[in-house]
């Protein structure tokens, strides 16, 4: 039996206005090249000045993932050669960065959590982008991209299985858009992902040779690539073979890694401290203006709504995960008074269908208030659990406020004893074998039979009548 | 501490540097005795001395977050070896 040993490097655009080391604009989708500057062009006689924001990010983040702070922090160069990045290194941190060993906590299927380490977390530029296909024997180089900040978060070698990365990179995008340091969009490529992936015998606490997964671009991705991976690391060695140390890409098409470097020497990075910048040395003041300006983050949002709101932990951890998500659930349970019902409406019928649109809950056509509203009709027994169904897809296809279309339907529910009475004797009287059969049958079996009788009754009302009622009278008459 | 022409060959190869069998010669030749100035710091006692990262005694500024930079691509592109649909081209690569 084999056990997998996983880290993740994760890069995350920061959502500065302007570039970590220039004044040029971060914004996306840009004309190519339009946001590149002499200092993003790597042209001589430039000098790089710090974006503060930037820091100001990092550290926010640092201090979220209970991390060491690093006051005094070092850039340095990382050589190497490659058409998007001019300079032919990239200004990053390596001896001294900015974040260093902080904690988070990430949950397991069994209900279980898991503290995984982060080694650090650094301040970099982004490099450029190069397009290989559109130009005869030529590759195209757009630079908006360079010099984007970006933070690096590269975890411990704690992570045992695909799912647990996958909880992992969960927990840390969620953290930076409570944080809001990032948009997190990783098919934008806002946030990618690289797995460092080894396997060894179970029980063994050696190590094996990794493999690095570049640039994974989903969650999904990221679970499939890291399997994909574990399985060919274990058909090698089952082979008798020896797994070699190199960088992949996985392949979602095909479902399978690749090597992407043959026979390259070893990365060579040649790292030392850029000269072009001093220390940045980061006062108290600095640090504690970060920390007041820290947000309620998910793990501490979550622990009051399981006591604010009565819903379960599992529930809980579904609602926060994004902060929008858990800002229009907080605003139907505290509209509508009934936290689980809001609960179990957010994360069925708003999160289903925002699970198949793609659409972002900021830009959903039900509103919080109109939820709300939603709610407190089920609760003052105008609706039932169909009817409000009903309602809840026309409030999506924009057919007006909840009243109003309860009103145009003719969705309120018969509670009216009387009106259901009338319902079941005509039910009764149209099926006279099957009150025969119930009839005979023993007590036991009764409760399951019942459920044809409140189903002919239920269509008759048009699914108005109350489930409750219907039930109750059923029951009576049957047995009379 | 001394380098072989290996070395030499290999940073060189790193630095995308060609360099000829006499020029690695000369250049073996120049790096050994930088080394040598470094062999001569290493006896120098450090004990106690906290690492340096820039020679300067300073702190970095930082700048505020502002955009400060406005388009000049015709301008950059114009002394470039070859732009076409606002891209700079360069030989191809692929990895």
């Amino acid at each position: 039996m084999y056990e997998a040993v996983i880290g993740l490097e994760v890069h995350v655009q920061l959502s500065t206005e302007s570039k970590i080391f220039s004044g040029s604009s971060t914004h996306f989708g840009a004309e190519p090249n339009t946001q590149a500057s002499l200092i993003d062009l790597g042209m001589p006689g430039v000098l790089p000045v710090p974006n503060a924001k930037a820091f100001e990010m990092a550290v926010k983040f640092g201090l979220a993932i209970d991390a060491e702070i690093g006051q005094e922090s070092i850039f340095d160069r990382k050589n190497y050669f490659y058409p998007d990045l001019p300079k032919g290194y990239q200004i990053s941190q390596f001896e001294k960065p900015i974040v260093g060993p902080g904690r988070v906590t990430i949950s397991l299927d069994d209900g279980t959590t898991k503290t995984i380490n982060v080694t650090r977390a650094h301040l970099e530029e982004d490099a450029g982008k190069s397009v290989h296909d559109a130009f005869d024997g030529m590759t195209g180089v757009d630079l908006n991209r360079a010099g984007t900040p970006l933070l690096e978060i590269v975890s411990e070698p704690e992570l045992r299985s695909a799912k647990e990365a996958v909880a992992y990179l969960k927990v840390i995008h969620s953290i930076i858009r409570y944080l809001d340091i990032s948009d997190g969009n990783m098919a934008e490529g806002s946030m990618r992902c690289d797995c460092n992936v080894s396997i060894r015998p179970k029980g063994s606490d050696t190590l094996g040779t990794r493999t690095e997964i570049k640039n994974v671009n989903s969650f999904r991705f990221v679970e499939k690539a890291i399997n994909t991976e574990i399985n060919r690391q274990i058909e090698i060695l089952e082979d008798g073979g020896r797994v070699v140390q190199e960088t992949r890409l996985y392949d979602p098409d095909k479902d399978e890694t690749r090597s992407m470097r043959s026979k390259e020497e070893a990365n060579d990075y040649r790292y030392f401290p850029d000269p072009d910048l001093l220390p940045v040395v980061l006062d108290d003041s600095f640090i504690s203006a970060c920390r007041d300006a820290l947000p309620e983050l998910p793990a501490a949002r979550k622990a009051r709504y399981i006591s604010e709101y009565g819903i379960t932990d599992y529930d809980a951890g579904v609602l926060v995960a994004d902060r929008d998500v858990a800002d229009y659930f907080a605003e139907v349970a505290n509209t509508s008074g009934e936290g689980k019902l809001a609960a179990n409406w957010v994360m069925g019928s708003v999160l289903a269908e925002l699970n198949q649109t793609g659409d972002s809950i900021t830009d959903f056509a039900v509103t919080a208030k109109q939820l709300s509203e939603l709610i407190a009709r089920i609760k003052d027994n105008t609706l039932n659990s169909k009817t409000a169904k009903t309602v809840f897809e026309a409030l999506l296809a924009n057919e007006g406020e909840v009243d109003v279309i309860i009103e145009s339907k003719g969705l309120v529910q018969v509670t009216d004893t009387g009106a259901i009475e009338a319902i079941v004797d005509e039910v009764i009287a149209e099926n006279p074998d099957q009150v025969a059969n119930y009839r005979a049958a023993p007590e036991d079996k009764q409760g399951k039979m019942l459920g044809f009788f409140v189903g002919q009754v239920m269509k008759k009302s048009q699914g108005k009548a109350n489930p409750q009622a219907v039930n109750q009278i059923l029951s009576t008459k049957l047995s009379g | 501490m001394s380098l072989t022409s290996d070395d030499v060959k290999r940073a060189a190869k790193l630095a995308r540097l060609g360099l000829t069998e006499a020029e690695t010669t000369e250049t073996l030749t120049q790096l050994n005795s930088i080394l040598g100035l470094v062999d001569q710091m290493q006896q120098i006692d450090t004990n106690g001395v906290a690492p340096l990262a820039h020679p300067l005694e300073l702190k970095q500024t930082l700048r505020a977050d502002a955009v400060t930079e406005n388009n000049q691509r015709d301008k950059f592109q114009a002394i470039a070896p070859q732009a076409e649909a606002g891209l700079y081209l360069v030989p191809r690569v692929v990895e």
